[in-house]
């Protein structure tokens, strides 16, 4: 019991990595289903049969609500702050060891409650989407699946709202208050900035979030019409008495939806400037420049929700305003990457399987990204919105990059966690197949968005058109997800068999800077920078954090 | 292998469907100068990872300060040129409404169907309410009978337009949130129950387009699509006349 009803932070990072493990799995057999599905609609698929469009949709909802939600907000955020946050800080622990707890099982619980929106209501899940659009969600009559599922839904999210948020003020805390003597703004390593960014963001964005929850679920429940315009009909029979507006929903919804996506890819971001720096064996280029533009990209990412809603009936001339604030988040953008770029510059890398997947990070990062300010551009998204274009411009740019950045913490922190090393050749297999098959699934998914193929739509034929150039892309795409799917089989077997049988690792084995691989060896003041790597011809020098000064100068 | 199939068998779709819309090849050669630039840069980024990578000595030097500046400014130029193009493009399509000569249709989205409205005569939309939607009386969209517009509104479930004619759309829903997608005019605005949106276009190539949801709405979501048949101008009249006849008759009963 002790050790698992435990206040201990890295005895918590690790069980966020195992609830993130679950949902993952989970989340990626709903996807291979829908995979399945759209090429071969007719097949029998065990527990659906014959799948039928609500089916379908509600797989797209769980997928999204469990990938987005249990595996890209905890596993980088929850997961790796609680395993090393701590000690990158050199804090004696986390502020508030029991609120951090708290947050780790409201989470779980908040897990149970969504799965069990699929398995023990009559209607199975809801089938309106992560997004969740009124009135779609507000009214049980709307489809099957919106009556007790729905609930379920909104008391999953409900509850993990008030995790994150329990979470992020708990991890604020410790960042502000709990740094020891010496760790100044410009010592922090840049996975601190990340998950200062992120907290803050989750602070304001799930408090939204959640008030919008409740306000829906009033809706549902209490008579009130907060998101039911009046006249509203469902199924021939008048429903709507309020003056609400579905747009209300939209604009609460994307206020969290939007940075959202910037709390599941900011710590990949600071894990990936570290892991450049260390397997370069260089200092960051430009390390208050990027730890600048980490913060402008959370301050912009509260102001751009609107470039999701350039379609949803909000007036033009505000689409124009939020195409400008996304176009400048561009920019700091840009700055990361040439950042990363410039630190790789001069080759001589060290490519082990965590720098790796930082790699991969970055490619799926630019490949993701370049799109954005394409999306961005309101004319241009009124034919791509809600096309395949997008999901694989989310898949690339949130998914893919926020999951290979987890995989690359995963092999990098292994040996801090188990004192073993993970297996190089498996973990290299693991990488460049799924680097190949992650491309191979998302990169045809831009050619099926210019086609003009909608998202949610469970086959490619209807009474008006047809798709028929595109099912050999959708085959391949399959196949390619099928083969990503199968791969992660290998990181499984890698992790648990290295677990026991790995390669004992030695004392901060990659030659790491920061405080979290000291080994608990000296406590005193912070007197050096998070990165200070020489350069490869001078030698192979690199001094730790918790060295002090004097003692090499 | 399959990655390589994927992306071969991808390239053979290639583009948007052809395109029928006045504006639309401005939409479309907007598209292709972004989407050029950036394939073009994703591709350099991935040499200068792929050549790092490969690079076993390194270099002595760090990237020059000077360089990293350029490359910021010139990634700068680019997004002002989007922006500004692409907003151009978006202000005249949507910032001002159609022209006063326009012709108007009324398009409604409702679980899992679309109706499309044509003011009749009198060139003035009848009044509707909620209470009198009956579609298996003939009125699928509650027109008051007691509204004289209302009684030479003509409703169809084929969206049929004459060619060369900019048309004034005015996108209503009954139930939920759709999406009313027509990808041949690179046209798309959700249709939202409460609100009254317009959006504007001039379909100039004759021929059938799709129209499609693109806003998940339900179980029926995928099936919930409709036709635009573009037609000359006399076929549109003898159309109209057409269903006109077929109105009066029925009112006649």
């Amino acid at each position: 019991m002790g050790r698992i009803f435990t206040t201990d932070h890295r005895a918590l990072g690790v069980l966020y990595l195992y609830l993130a493990l679950a949902a993952v799995a989970v989340g990626t057999v709903l996807s291979l289903l829908m995979r399945v599905h759209r090429v071969w609609p007719n097949a029998v698929i065990p527990f659906f049969g014959v799948m039928k469009p609500e089916d379908y949709l509600a797989l797209v909802t769980m997928h999204g609500t469990l990938m987005i939600f249990f595996v890209l907000t905890t596993a980088p955020q929850s997961g790796f702050a609680n395993l090393v946050l701590p000690e990158q800080i050199g804090a004696r622990g986390m502020a508030f060891p029991r609120i951090n707890a708290a947050a780790f099982w409201l989470t779980a619980v908040a897990f149970l409650v969504l799965i069990s929106a699929a398995h023990i209501t009559s209607g199975g899940a809801p089938i309106s989407g992560w997004t969740s659009y009124p009135p779609l969600s507000a009214l049980p009559a709307a489809g099957p699946g919106q009556g007790l599922g729905m609930d379920l839904w909104l008391v999953s999210i409900g509850v993990f709202c008030i995790a994150a948020w329990l979470s992020a003020a708990n991890m604020l805390a410790t960042i502000l208050g709990e740094r020891r003597a010496g760790m100044t703004w410009t010592r922090l390593p840049m996975t601190v900035w990340a998950w200062l960014v992120a907290s803050i963001l989750t602070l304001l964005a799930f408090a939204v979030l959640l008030a919008a929850v409740v306000l829906l679920f009033s809706d549902r429940h209490f008579g009130s019409s907060f998101f039911i315009p009046m006249g509203d009909m469902i199924n021939g029979r008048v429903v709507g008495h309020g003056d609400g507006s579905p747009l209300l929903w939209l604009h609460l919804f994307w206020f969290f939806g939007h940075p959202e996506v910037y709390i599941a890819v900011l710590p990949g971001m600071g894990l990936a400037t570290s892991l450049f720096a260390n397997f370069t064996r260089r200092r960051v280029a430009g390390y208050r420049m990027m730890a600048g533009m980490l913060v402008a990209i959370g301050l912009l990412g509260l102001a751009v929700w609107g470039h999701h809603m350039f379609v949803s009936g909000m007036n033009p001339y505000a689409g124009t305003a939020f195409a400008m604030v996304t176009m400048a988040i561009a920019v700091p953008s840009t700055v990361e990457v040439i950042g990363w770029l410039a630190t790789l510059w001069g080759g001589g890398l060290r490519l082990q399987t965590p720098m790796l997947f930082a790699l991969g990070f970055l490619s799926f990062f630019i490949a993701g990204g370049l799109t954005g300010p394409l999306l961005a551009q309101p004319a241009l998204d009124a034919y791509l919105h809600n096309t395949f274009f997008v999901v694989a411009h989310f898949h690339l740019i949130m998914a893919m990059a926020g999951v290979f950045s987890v995989f690359a913490g995963i092999y990098y922190w292994f040996p801090l966690i188990t004192g073993r090393m993970m297996n190089e050749t498996l973990g290299k297999l693991h990488f460049w197949i799924s680097l190949i098959a992650a491309y191979g699934t998302f990169l045809p998914m831009h050619f099926a968005g210019l086609a003009g193929e909608p998202r949610h739509y469970d086959r490619l034929m209807g009474p008006a058109t047809s798709f028929p150039s595109l099912i050999p892309v959708e085959r391949g795409i399959t196949f390619s997800a099928l083969l990503l799917a199968t791969a992660q089989l290998l990181f499984l077997w890698n992790v648990f068999s290295s677990a026991h049988r790995g390669r004992r690792a030695e004392a901060n084995p990659w030659q790491a800077t920061t405080l979290e691989w000291a080994g608990g060896a000296e406590r005193g003041r912070i007197e050096r920078g998070p990165y200070e790597y020489e350069l490869p011809l001078s030698g192979n020098g690199f001094h730790p954090q918790w060295e002090t000064a004097s003692k090499e100068e | 292998m399959l990655a390589a199939y994927s992306l071969l068998e991808a390239a053979r779709v290639a583009w948007m469907p052809p395109d029928g819309a006045l504006r639309g090849p401005i939409v479309d050669r907007l598209m292709f100068w972004n989407l050029a630039a950036l394939c073009i840069l994703a591709v350099v980024a991935h040499v200068w990872i792929a050549f790092a990578m490969l690079r076993r000595r390194p270099a002595g030097k760090s990237f020059p300060d000077i360089l990293r500046w350029s490359l910021l400014a010139g990634f700068c130029v680019m997004y002002v040129w989007m922006a500004l193009t692409a907003q151009r493009l978006w202000a005249s399509s949507r910032f001002a409404g159609a022209s006063l000569t326009a012709m108007q249709v009324e398009v409604v989205g409702e679980q899992f169907q679309w109706y499309f409205r044509y003011p009749g005569a009198d060139e003035v939309f009848g009044t509707t309410r909620p209470p009198l939607v009956n579609a298996a009386a003939g009125n699928p969209l509650g027109i008051d009978p007691r509204d004289a517009h209302g009684s030479d509104d003509i409703v169809s479930s084929t969206l049929v337009l004459p060619a060369g004619r900019e048309v004034d759309m005015r996108l209503r829903s009954l139930d939920v949130i759709h999406g009313f997608f027509i990808p041949g005019m690179r046209i798309k605005e959700n249709t939202v129950p409460g609100l009254v949106l317009h959006i504007h276009f001039t379909p100039v190539v004759t021929g059938t387009y799709p129209i499609l949801c693109s806003q998940v709405c339900g179980m029926g979501h995928a099936r919930m699509q409709a036709r635009l048949v573009v037609v000359s101008p006399t076929d549109f009249q003898a159309w109209m006349a057409r269903r006109e006849r077929a109105r009066a008759k029925e009112q006649g009963q």
